[in-house]
Order: C-alpha cells, then sequence, then structure tokens
C-alpha cells in the first residue's frame, strides 16, 4: 500500500540499494529491476517522471549517476512522492556530507537505516531531517 | 578462528566485486565469500557475525540466495549490544519476510525488545514489527503496540501508529481496539505523529465502517483545524520546504479529508474553507505546492457538489494542463479523467490541448491523453476527433498504434450517424493500422458493408483502390477480397456511382489481378490465401471470361502444404471444372447479414434462439463473447469459426426428411478429411441432392461458414419446394432476390418444421467459458429413443484440456454415452468437441427429458469444474 519498493540504481543498471515492502521472490524482483531500469533509463530529460508498468506506477528522478525509483500504488499522489525522493536525498547528504554513489554503496546499512527510519510498512513516518538523522547519530557516537 | 572469512571487511569485499569485469567472475567471489559465512555460521562465530551479516545483505541485494544466514539474524537480534541488534534486524527485514517459519521464533525476542528500557530498541522492534509481521504476531503483539500507542516519547508513538496499521490489515477483527487511541493521536502537535496517525485513522476508516462514522462525527472539525493551523503556520525550519511548512503533512491530511467528506454532505461543508483557502493561497511555483495542489483538486472532486470549489479546482487543472513541465501536464490529465464524471463541459474546453498532448513526444502522457480523449467523445465532436486521430495514425510509432487503432476502431463503431462515414473511416484505418485491427472490427465492417446496398458499388471500388497502395495490411486485404468478391460487377460495371467519386474504370481481369497479387503475397496468411480462393471462385462464376485463367490460378494450390488451401484448390477446380450448372447457385449474392443480430452477439447477449431478433443496441464492442454454435433456425446469421452446428443439423433435418442416411463422419467438425474424400463426399452428396456442407470443415473461417449455410440453406430450399427448382435456376447477382431468399426461406422453414418429426437444436448449457449445444434425431422405428449429438465449444482464449463431460439422468430415463471426439478443446470456439448420447424415455410422451450435466476441464494446469441441469429440452422427445 502507498509505497511498493524504493530502488537505487545506476546508469548501468547495478542496483545500489533496495528495498520492497511486499514480498517477492529473488528471481521476481531481478526480473522487475531489469525491466523497469530498462524503461527508465531510456527516456531522456523532457520526459516526465513517471511510468507506468503493470498496475503500479514508477517515479523516478536521476541524481548524478544514480536513478532513485519509488513504485507507487496507482492512487498515489505523484508530485509528493517526488518530493519524498528530494527529501531522501536531502538527508544522505546531511549526514555523508556532499553524498554520492560510493558513500551509498560503502555504508548500505547507514542508508537502510536511513530509509527505514522515513519509511515503514510503504508509508512516510517522518518527515523532518533532524528527527530521522538523531538516532543514527547516536548510535554512529556510541559505536 | 576461520583463516578465509571474516577477515575481509564489507568495504574490501564491496571492492572486490566492483573489480570483476564479467559476470562469472563476480559469481565465483560471491561464492568464496558466501562459502566463509556460511563457514563461520557453523562455527558459530560471535566477533565478526555483523559483518558476515552486513555482508550477506550487499549480496542479497545483487540477487543472490542467502537462507543460510536467516539464523545469523536472530542470534544477532537476542544479542545485547545495540550495533549487533540493529543489524540484526535489518537483516531480518530484508533477507526474511512473512512468509517464513523462522519469523515465528523471533516473536519472542520482539515481545522482550518491545518492553525494553532503551527507547531506540523499542523503536527497532516496532519498525520490524511494522514492516513484516505476519497475522499470528499480529495477535500476540498487539496489546504491546496498543499500549505503546500512550508512550511518552513521540518517535515511539509514531512507529506504534504505523506498527497498528499493519496489524489491523492482518488481523482486520482488532481494528476496534485501535479506534480510540487513533482519534487521539489526531490531536498531537508532533508532525510525524500526526502524519502516522493520520495514515492509521485511514486505514480504520478503510476497513471498517463503524470507524468511518466514528472519525467523520467526532474528528472531521479537528482535522481542519490543524490543516487550517498548519496553513497558516510561521517558517519552521524542521519541516520547510521549499517555502512550504510539511507539504506532506498536508497532502495526508487532505487525503483524510477526502475519506471524510466522501458521501456525507456535512463533512463536505466543514471542509469548504479550508479547501478554499488551500487552493487559493498554495504557491503553485515550485513542486511542493503543485502536489498540495493536486491533492487539494482530487479532494475537492471527490466530496459532495459545491460549485463554487469545483470552478476552482477545474481552473487550478487548466493551469496545469499548460504547464511546460511535463510531469504537471501528466498530473492534469489524470485528474482530468476523474473530472469528468462530475462536469463534462468544463473538460470539453480543454479539449484542443489534449489533442496536443496525444500527439506529445512522452509515452506516458500519450497514453493518458488518449484515454482521456476517448471519454470525452460524444456526438457532436466525433468527426473532427476522429480525422484528428486518424491522422497522428499515421506518423504514431508502432506500439502506440495498437491501442490507438483500438480506440478508433471503438469510437467510430459507437457513434457512427451515417454508413458511408463509417465506411470511409474504417478504411482508412485498415490503411494504416490493418495488421493492429482485431478481428470483431472487420467482421463488423462487412456486416454494415452487406447491409449498405447502396453503397456496394462505392465501397468495393474505394477498397479496390486502397487494395493497391495498402497491401501489406492484412486486414484491408482480407475485406478488400471479400468484397471484390461479392461485388465483381458492380466494380467493373461502375454501378451505383456517388456524386463524390471520380470514376475509374476496371476490366475484369483487373480485378482478378488484384487478388492474384493477394494471393501471391508471401507475408499474408491462411486465412487471407482462403478468402482468396473463394473470391476467385465467386469471379469465375461472374466473369465467365475469366474462367480459364482463374482456374489456372486455383490450380496451382492443388499441391500446397497448406491442407485448407490444398482443400480448397481441389474443390473449387472441381467445381468450375465439373459442375457449372450448380456453380452459379453456390456463389450466389451472400444474404445481407443481420446487423442488430450481430451486434446483440457482439454485446454478449445470448444467441436467439429465433430468427426474428430484436435488434439490440449497438454496444462498445469491448469484450465479445464469441456465440459458438448457432441453433438451426439461424442458419443466415453469423456464427464466427465453424461449428458443426449448421452442417449436421442440416443434414438432420434432411435425414428426418428424406429418411436418408447421412455418414456422421462427414458431419464431424474439426476432423480434417483428406482432398479425396472430399470431392467424393461432394459427388455422393449431390447425387442424393443434400447439400455440400463438408466442403470447408476445418478451422475458423466465418465467412466460408456463411458460405455453407448459404448454400445449405439455399439447397434446402430447393428441396422443400419442389415447385420451385425451375425458378432458383436464374441466380440473380442483383440486389432484390436477396430479401427474396430470405422471405423465401422463412415461411419455407415452418412448413419444414410441420413436415417431419424434427426438434429444434438447444443450447443445453451456457458458461462464460462454455457452450453446450444439443442436437436431436430420433430413429423412425423408436419413439422412445433419441439420439442426441453434444457439441461443446470453448469461448474462452485458453486450451482446455483432458476435457470429461458427465451426465446422469432420473430413473424412468436411460442414458449412454458414447466416447467424446476427442479430449482437447481448442480456444475460441476454434473447433469443437462432439459427443453422442442415446436416451431412452421410458415415460415417453407423459414426462419430458431432463438431464443433470457436470464437465470438468484443464486449464492452464488448474481443475475447472462445471455443473448444470437442463430443463429445457423439446417436449416429445
Amino acid at each position: 500500500m502507498g509505497i511498493r519498493f524504493i530502488l537505487m540504481v545506476n546508469k548501468q543498471g547495478q542496483t545500489r540499494l533496495a528495498q520492497y515492502y511486499e514480498y517477492l521472490t529473488i528471481e521476481e524482483r531481478r526480473a522487475l529491476e531489469g525491466e523497469i531500469v530498462r524503461k527508465c533509463l531510456a527516456r531522456n530529460e523532457q520526459q516526465c517522471s513517471f511510468v507506468e508498468h503493470r498496475n503500479y506506477k514508477i517515479v523516478y528522478r536521476r541524481y548524478a549517476s544514480l536513478f532513485f525509483l519509488v513504485g507507487v500504488d496507482n492512487d498515489e499522489n505523484e508530485l509528493a512522492i517526488l518530493e519524498f525522493i528530494h527529501l531522501l536525498v536531502e538527508t544522505m547528504d546531511r549526514h555523508f556530507g556532499n553524498v554520492c554513489e560510493l558513500d551509498i554503496m560503502f555504508h548500505l546499512e547507514k542508508a537502510h537505516f536511513m530509509l527505514e527510519e522515513m519509511v515503514m510498512n510503504g508509508c512516510i513516518v517522518e518527515t523532518s531531517k533532524s528527527n530521522i538523522l538523531a538516532p543514527i547519530q547516536l548510535m554512529d557516537k556510541a559505536s | 578462528m576461520n583463516p578465509f572469512s571474516s577477515g575481509t571487511r564489507l568495504r574490501d569485499m564491496i571492492r572486490a566485486i566492483r573489480a570483476c569485469k564479467t559476470a562469472a567472475e563476480e559469481r565465483g567471489v560471491v561464492r568464496k565469500e558466501c562459502a566463509a559465512i556460511r563457514a563461520a555460521v557453523s562455527e558459530n562465530d560471535q566477533e565478526y557475525r555483523h559483518r558476515n551479516l552486513a555482508k550477506l545483505m550487499f549480496i542479497h541485494m545483487l540477487g543472490y540466495p542467502t537462507h543460510f544466514g536467516q539464523m545469523e539474524c536472530l542470534k544477532l537480534i537476542a544479542s545485547a549490544g545495540f550495533p549487533e541488534k540493529r543489524i540484526g534486524y535489518l537483516g531480518l527485514m530484508l533477507l526474511l519476510d512473512e512468509r517464513q517459519e523462522v519469523l515465528m521464533l523471533v516473536t519472542n525476542s520482539l515481545k522482550q525488545d518491545l518492553n525494553h528500557t532503551n527507547q531506540y530498541i523499542v523503536g527497532l522492534a516496532l519498525c520490524a514489527l511494522g514492516n513484516i509481521c505476519s497475522a499470528e504476531m499480529a495477535r500476540d503483539l498487539a496489546p504491546e503496540v496498543e499500549r505503546l500507542l500512550q508512550f511518552r516519547d513521540p518517535n515511539i508513538r509514531k512507529k506504534a501508529a504505523l506498527c497498528s496499521v499493519r496489524i489491523i490489515k492482518k488481523v482486520p477483527d482488532l481494528a476496534e481496539n485501535f479506534t480510540n487511541p487513533a482519534a487521539s493521536l489526531l490531536k498531537e502537535k508532533h508532525h510525524g505523529v500526526l502524519i502516522t496517525g493520520l495514515q492509521l485513522c485511514t486505514d480504520l476508516c478503510k476497513a471498517s465502517e463503524e470507524a468511518l462514522e466514528y472519525f467523520r462525527k467526532k474528528c472531521t472539525e479537528g482535522v481542519v483545524k490543524v490543516l487550517k493551523d498548519i496553513a497558516n503556520s510561521p517558517y519552521a525550519p524542521e519541516y520547510d520546504i521549499s517555502g512550504i511548512p510539511d507539504p506532506f503533512l498536508h497532502i495526508r491530511l487532505l487525503r483524510f479529508l477526502r475519506i471524510l467528506g466522501q458521501g456525507d454532505a456535512d463533512a463536505s461543508d466543514c471542509m469548504n474553507d479550508i479547501l478554499a483557502q488551500v487552493a487559493t493561497k498554495t504557491e503553485s511555483n515550485k513542486n511542493a505546492g503543485n502536489a498540495i495542489l493536486y491533492e487539494c483538486v482530487e479532494t475537492i472532486m471527490s466530496i459532495e457538489d459545491n460549485s463554487g470549489l469545483r470552478v476552482l479546482a477545474i481552473n487550478i487543472l487548466g493551469r496545469f494542463l499548460s504547464n511546460r513541465d511535463n510531469n504537471i501536464r501528466y498530473v492534469a490529465l489524470n485528474m482530468l479523467m476523474k473530472a469528468i464524471t462530475v462536469d463534462t463541459q468544463a473538460v470539453q474546453r480543454h479539449r484542443v490541448t489534449i489533442l496536443e498532448c496525444v500527439k506529445d513526444s512522452d509515452a506516458s502522457i500519450r497514453k493518458r491523453a488518449l484515454e482521456l480523449v476517448f471519454l470525452l467523445v460524444n456526438d457532436s465532436n466525433v468527426k473532427p476527433l476522429t480525422k484528428e486521430l486518424i491522422e497522428y495514425l499515421e506518423v504514431s510509432d508502432q506500439e502506440f498504434k495498437g491501442d490507438l487503432t483500438a480506440k478508433i476502431c471503438s469510437i467510430v463503431e459507437k457513434f457512427s450517424t451515417d454508413k458511408i462515414w463509417y465506411i470511409d473511416q474504417m478504411l482508412k484505418v485498415l490503411s494504416e493500422a490493418g495488421n493492429f485491427v482485431k478481428d470483431e472490427v472487420w467482421h463488423g465492417l462487412i456486416v454494415v458493408i452487406s447491409n449498405a446496398s447502396n453503397l456496394h458499388g462505392y465501397t468495393v471500388r474505394s477498397l479496390c483502390k486502397a487494395v493497391q497502395t495498402s497491401g501489406e495490411q492484412e486486414s484491408l486485404v482480407r475485406v478488400a477480397v471479400w468484397c471484390i468478391g461479392e461485388y465483381a460487377e458492380m466494380l467493373v460495371n461502375n454501378t451505383g456511382m456517388l456524386d463524390v467519386e471520380e470514376p475509374i474504370t476496371v476490366t475484369e481481369s483487373d480485378a482478378v489481378d488484384v487478388i492474384e497479387i493477394a494471393i501471391k503475397r508471401h507475408t499474408l496468411d491462411l486465412t487471407t490465401r482462403a478468402m482468396c480462393l473463394s473470391a476467385l471462385l465467386k469471379l469465375s462464376s461472374r466473369f465467365p471470361a475469366c474462367s480459364q485463367r482463374i482456374k489456372d490460378i486455383i490450380i496451382q494450390y492443388k499441391g500446397s502444404l497448406v491442407l485448407e488451401l490444398q482443400q480448397r484448390s481441389i474443390e473449387f477446380n472441381s467445381i468450375i471444372e465439373k459442375h457449372q450448372n450448380i456453380r452459379s447457385l453456390l456463389v450466389e449474392r451472400m444474404p445481407v447479414l443481420d446487423e442488430a443480430t450481430y451486434n446483440g452477439r457482439r454485446a454478449g447477449s445470448l444467441p436467439a434462439t429465433t430468427s426474428a431478433s430484436n435488434g439490440a443496441a449497438l454496444n462498445l464492442p469491448n469484450g465479445v463473447a464469441k456465440p459458438a454454435a448457432v441453433p438451426l433456425v439461424d442458419l443466415l446469421d453469423l456464427s464466427s469459426d465453424v461449428v458443426p452446428a449448421p452442417s449436421p443439423s442440416g443434414g438432420d433435418f434432411l435425414q428426418d426428411l428424406l429418411g436418408v442416411d447421412l455418414s456422421p463422419a462427414s458431419s464431424q467438425s474439426g476432423t480434417i478429411q483428406a482432398q479425396k474424400n472430399g470431392t467424393d463426399v461432394l459427388l455422393d452428396l449431390l447425387s442424393i441432392g443434400t447439400p455440400p456442407a463438408q466442403s470447408t470443415s476445418s478451422t475458423s473461417d466465418i465467412l466460408s461458414s456463411i458460405q455453407d449455410n448459404k448454400t445449405s440453406s439455399g439447397m434446402l430450399e430447393r428441396l422443400s419446394s419442389p415447385s420451385g427448382l425451375s425458378a432458383q435456376a436464374s441466380s440473380p447477382a442483383g440486389g432484390s432476390p436477396i430479401m427474396d431468399l430470405l422471405d423465401g426461406f422463412a415461411p419455407n422453414l415452418a412448413t419444414q418444421e410441420d413436415n417431419g418429426p424434427a426438434y429444434p437444436s438447444l443450447v443445453a448449457f451456457e458458461s462464460s467459458s462454455l457452450k453446450l449445444m444439443f442436437n436431436f434425431s430420433k430413429s423412425p422405428g423408436n419413439p422412445q429413443a433419441t439420439t442426441i449429438q453434444a457439441t461443446f465449444t470453448n469461448k474462452s482464449t485458453n486450451i482446455f484440456t483432458d476435457f470429461i463431460f458427465q451426465a446422469a439422468v432420473p430413473k424412468f430415463l436411460q442414458l449412454h454415452l458414447d466416447p467424446a471426439s476427442s479430449n482437447t478443446l481448442p480456444a475460441s470456439g476454434n473447433g469443437s468437441i462432439t459427443q453422442d448420447l442415446r436416451v431412452t424415455n421410458s415415460q415417453h410422451g407423459k414426462k419430458s427429458l431432463v438431464m443433470r450435466i457436470r464437465i470438468s476441464y484443464k486449464v492452464n494446469s488448474k481443475d475447472v469444474l462445471e455443473e448444470g441441469q437442463i430443463n429445457n429440452f423439446p417436449r416429445g422427445l
């Protein structure tokens, strides 16, 4: 419901982060990721950021070398999801400082923690960057 | 310690994987790592457990199986330190899912963690629960979660709220427990709690009606107030996004208001002010503002009618539509589709812009715009719209053409006012995109053409021109070939010229040329070539001068490897050579296909069992249920795909009349006969005087079956009124005798029914995917015994296998089932299964037949069982 999955994929089609909020087997996931990424990568700048795939919509945006894809139900507000993607990127930026693809790759757990604070079970939980980052910063201090 | 493993840190493994140049190398590295991790798992290695799990997560993300790591997650969760717990929970959420039984083992750990003193750990547990709990876990842990809904820390409250959402979804009975706490959440100040609280309330409303009522009564004003506060609140750095304080909260509030206001006038009244305020005051130069406006418009459209607000909403939509940003336009098109149900006029004003969007370079926008256009079409604007769409069809790209063609065809069909316009448009579409056109569409076109008798000449000439330019479009060729065959003299003699036409000269041999080119083109498929052969036969009768040339063309297919073509070629050749006397009769003009019945059929209504069917209204041809077997009385109606009913029932008729035993083998449809049998049977039948019904027994071709019907009806008529035999000898190619045939047929049919103990066939059973027809015959000696031929036709598009038919009868009947012709039923009526039943009625005359049937078959390896009772047997059986 709401958000079905969140993917971060680079321009060569390699998945950098994948969070699914509904159950899919591994083969289904790979197939899905392959199809969607091909569709999104083929589009150019002028085209709109929404792609319809099967019975849900994909909202995507490209930041430097990374594509952020969010799969949502058909009745979800697409513009809000675009805002959410931007919020996610800004949050990661605040934590890692000028976040880039390698940061996400090498600190995959932290990226997941952040995402978990923001989205639970497909619904947006928290939208304040400080609230999101507080537990993570605490954990970093403790370890 | 294991020398291989855990020495590598996560980042080293990632570097190693990144350094791989090929997929095989990557697989090798991953395999090595997995082996190391497995070794560490079996050794129960404490120190590097979390590192191993992190590696496992990375590997899982790449798409490799990782189930050996699941127990590791559990052990990590159970450990005391926070980092280990964190990684453990993360692994839990990524690597496991609710279907695994391992999850049950976690329940205890979760319970302990939910009661932990450290609130972050409580948060962790709530998070995990909220993401993947199963129904049993939900039931176990629901009380804990409820308690946490009132915890002092807002972070915990917000997580508990979302956790409750999942619990309610999994165990809807628990919804009542959460209603009260949820209402109190709405009074919070913390945005996170508000957002999740709203989500919880929204889901509660969706789950139960009482909750919806409760919230409507108690919370509507509260929510309106919250929205007002937030809309008017001053700058808050925490939640601000491009100048708007917390747009996510705005959107959630609007959505909740939508649910509250839908269908309820009072609630809608409450919200009017705030909705107006949000709609007017929100800045729309940034995406966040637009998102809020979008949600606002959706809410306005869904709640009870308020014209002022609606006008406001449509204005916003208009602004969106002319925005240059593609995202905004997409969203506007989406909203317009909903707005159409509310206010069609307003949307019509934007018709031109929408039409522009159909031609946009962006695929998503094109698709949306096309659907919207389809909803916008009405009688007044159909002509210009269709013109535009057809022009666009020429330049659109391949994937889009299919959709576009289907939509244009349905628009044209639904709204066509006069036949000539319909025919023109369809010709254009066929010339452009004939390959995308579905079968029903060109069948329908043929029906219309045959009904528009004054337009026959015009149609056939236009088709001739069109096919010379666009000969690769399959459907176009089929329609053209059929028309040329039927109306060939009109083509050559330029009869029935309309004012708008320019005269063209087409000689007889030109007409034959066109068909010859068509039949030789290798891209066209079997059906088209079969139709070409039929058309050539017709031409050979209508243009005797070209007969020899046509014969030469037909002969070429005598040795064709495709059985259908070979059979036709031989039989037609035989007709041309040896049976000139009946040739003209055989290829007489087709009787007018009854448009009303055809449309009624296509809309999925039951097949008419009487020839006088009331015309069903012209319905959209979407979702056509192809009718299968045709009752005898409707010989002249279209039956899609050859079914045995016409031929054997024709045979049955004659059997009764003449006491002649037609060989049953020849009347089975779906059995393909060798060519020799074809000609032999033909001869036999002709000598007896029964119709050559089997000449085209095989795969789908409605037109050949119509031809069958036509010939059999022609024959029947001849036989039943012997005095009128001489009258039939003149086979006119003009228009009026068609009606004579029709008229002549009906009363004859009535007399036929009086003559013999013939029983009409019966649609014994029909479901959405299967149709069963019974044809009856009695042997003259034994009135108590009836032979029933059951014919099964498949209406769906899947093949049925392992098809078994069983029947049960009451005690006064005796039933004997012969083995079925096969137990595979091809799809979409492409063939059928026949099975003979013999029933002996010991109470003949006193009680009529009644039967219980059961049909079992397999579809896509799923078993299907259909049962029914047949009570409508004719009396006297």
